[in-house]
C-alpha cells in the first residue's frame, strides 16, 4: 500500500500537493481536514455521511472516479455552487487509482 | 425568569447527559436549543444512522440514543426552552449569568454549560446575489405562520422533506404553489413524493424540474423569480419565494460572548474542567477545542461528567464532596423516584 499524491486547491486559490495514505480507509474530505486545508467547522460538518455539502469539490483531472451513490447525487441536487464536475469529498475514498488527482474546494456556504 | 443551577445551551447528547451527571450532584438543569426537539444533530441530521462507538452499545441508532438519554435524565426533571436560540449573556454582580434567547426568554444560573455542537441550526440560504434584500419582504427561509400565504402566489425551492411537505400543505392555503428543484428526483419520504405527484397531476402544484431559481425580482418586495431550466430562463410571478434547503449549524451569537474562539470552536482548559476563559462558563462536546480534541459523543459524555464536578464546587465552594458510584448510591430523582441495587438476601443453611 503506497501513499498517493493529490493536488488540492483551497478556498483561497492556493494549490497544495499532499501525500495521502491508501491504507487508512480515508476519504478526500478527511485528507483535506488532516492537512488543515479548510477551516474546521466549514468542512465535513455532517462527519462524512453525504448529508451536507460542506466538502463539495470540483474534480479537475480526468480520473475514473467511482460512480456517485444515490445519497451523494441527491445531496448535490440540494447543494449550492454545483458544477458538472462537482463531487462530495467524503464519498471519494483514497485508493491508488486516484494517484495525481486534482481537485478544487467549492466555496463555503454563507 | 427561568432559574436553574446549570443552564445548558444545546440539547444534543452531551447536553442531555449533563443533566444526569448534574442530577447525581443534586443540581438542577435547564436546556436551551434552537431546534424544536431535543437530540441535536442525532435527531436533526441522522436519526436513522447507526452509531458503533458508544461504549457497551455494539450498535445504536442515533434517534434511539436520544430516546435513551431522555429516559435516563427523566428523574432529574430538566426544563427545556426549545425552538429558541441563546442570543446574549450578561454576568451579574453576584456572579450569576442571565442568558436571553432570540425570543426574549430569560434564564438565570450560576453556571452556564455550552454544549452547542457545531452551533445552532440555521436555514441554508441559496447564493442568489440579491436575495438578502428581500428577506422578510417575500423571501422566507422558515414557514412560521402558513396563514401569511393565504390567497398568495408561492414559489418553493428545494428537494427534501420540508420543501415537499410545505408544498403539499400550502396547496390548501395559497392561490398557487410552484415547486422548483434541480433534479426530477426528490430526497424526501416516498409518500410525500407520491402526494406531490398526485397534486401535480390534479393541477394543484406546478412542478418545475430540473431547474433553479437564479434571481429574485420586485420593487420593495418580491414580485417574481427568474427560473433557469437548461439554457432557458423564464420569469415567474409570485408574492413569496420560500427556499427550503434544510438547516446547517452555525456558531452564531455565541461567537460574540467574549469567549476565546479557535477553529470555530471554544477554547477550554482540558487539564481541569473544560472551563472557558470566562469563569463559570464551560464548553463541552463538539463545541470546544483543546490539544488532542476529538469530536466524539463519548468524549462529550466524559467532558460533561468532569464539568459537573467543577460546577458543584463553583456553586458550593465550602462544601466537600467526593464522587459516588451509582452502583453504591443509586439514582435519587427530583421526582421522588429512587433506583438502587436490590439488597442481598441472606439465608442461612441449617
Amino acid at each position: 500500500m503506497k501513499d498517493i499524491t493529490i493536488h488540492i486547491t483551497d478556498r483561497n486559490g492556493k494549490t497544495h500537493e499532499v501525500l495521502a495514505p491508501t491504507d487508512m480507509n480515508m476519504n478526500l474530505m478527511e485528507v483535506i481536514r488532516s492537512f488543515e486545508l479548510a477551516e474546521e467547522g466549514t468542512i465535513g460538518v455532517c462527519g462524512g455521511m453525504a448529508m451536507c455539502a460542506s466538502c463539495q469539490c470540483y474534480v479537475e483531472s480526468d480520473h475514473a472516479l467511482p460512480e456517485m451513490s444515490y445519497d451523494e447525487d441527491l445531496m448535490l441536487a440540494e447543494a449550492f455552487h454545483v458544477e458538472a464536475n462537482s463531487r462530495l469529498g467524503c464519498q471519494l475514498f483514497i485508493t491508488e487509482a486516484l494517484e495525481g488527482l486534482k481537485v478544487t474546494l467549492a466555496p463555503a456556504e454563507g | 425568569m427561568i432559574k436553574t443551577d446549570i443552564l445548558i445551551i444545546g440539547a444534543g447528547p452531551t447536553g442531555l447527559f449533563t443533566v444526569f451527571e448534574a442530577g447525581l450532584l443534586k443540581l438542577k438543569c435547564h436546556l436551551i436549543d434552537a431546534l424544536p426537539q431535543p437530540g441535536g444533530q442525532c435527531s436533526e441530521i441522522y436519526p436513522k444512522k447507526p452509531i458503533y462507538d458508544i461504549p457497551a452499545f455494539p450498535e445504536i441508532l442515533a434517534g434511539d440514543l436520544v430516546t435513551n438519554l431522555m429516559k435516563q435524565i427523566e428523574p432529574f426533571q430538566p426544563g427545556f426552552t426549545l425552538g429558541e436560540r441563546a442570543q446574549t449573556i450578561k454576568k451579574l454582580e453576584d456572579g450569576t449569568f442571565i442568558v436571553t434567547t432570540n425570543k426574549g426568554t430569560e434564564h438565570q444560573a450560576p453556571v452556564v454549560a455550552i454544549a452547542g455542537g457545531l452551533g445552532s441550526f440555521e436555514p441554508r440560504k441559496p447564493p442568489i446575489t440579491n436575495i438578502s434584500a428581500y428577506e422578510d419582504k417575500g423571501v422566507e427561509y422558515i414557514i412560521r405562520d402558513p396563514e401569511v400565504y393565504r390567497g398568495k402566489k408561492v414559489v418553493i425551492a428545494g428537494g427534501g422533506d420540508s420543501a415537499l411537505d410545505w408544498s403539499i400543505f400550502l396547496t390548501d392555503v395559497a392561490e398557487s404553489v410552484t415547486l422548483v428543484h434541480r433534479r426530477n428526483e426528490f430526497r424526501g419520504a416516498l409518500d410525500s413524493v407520491e402526494k406531490v405527484q398526485e397534486l401535480k397531476n390534479a393541477g394543484k402544484i406546478e412542478l418545475i424540474t430540473p431547474a433553479e431559481i437564479i434571481d429574485v425580482v420586485g420593487e420593495e418586495k418580491v414580485q417574481g423569480v427568474s427560473i433557469k431550466r437548461g439554457a432557458e430562463v423564464s420569469n415567474k410571478e409570485c408574492d413569496h419565494f420560500i427556499p427550503l434547503f434544510g438547516l446547517a449549524p452555525k456558531l452564531g451569537p455565541i461567537a460574540d460572548w467574549g469567549l476565546e474562539i479557535e477553529k470555530n470552536a471554544i477554547k477550554v482548559d482540558n487539564t481541569l474542567d473544560y472551563q472557558t476563559n470566562i469563569p463559570g462558563i464551560y464548553a463541552i462536546g463538539d463545541v470546544n477545542t483543546y490539544p488532542g480534541k476529538l469530536k466524539l459523543i463519548l468524549c462529550g459524555f466524559h467532558e460533561a461528567t468532569l464539568m459537573c464536578q467543577s460546577a458543584y464546587q463553583r456553586i458550593f465552594p465550602d462544601k466537600r464532596y467526593v464522587m459516588k458510584y451509582t452502583t453504591v448510591g443509586g439514582v435519587e430523582g427530583f421526582d421522588g423516584s429512587k433506583k438502587e441495587a436490590p439488597k442481598a438476601v441472606v439465608k442461612s443453611i441449617d
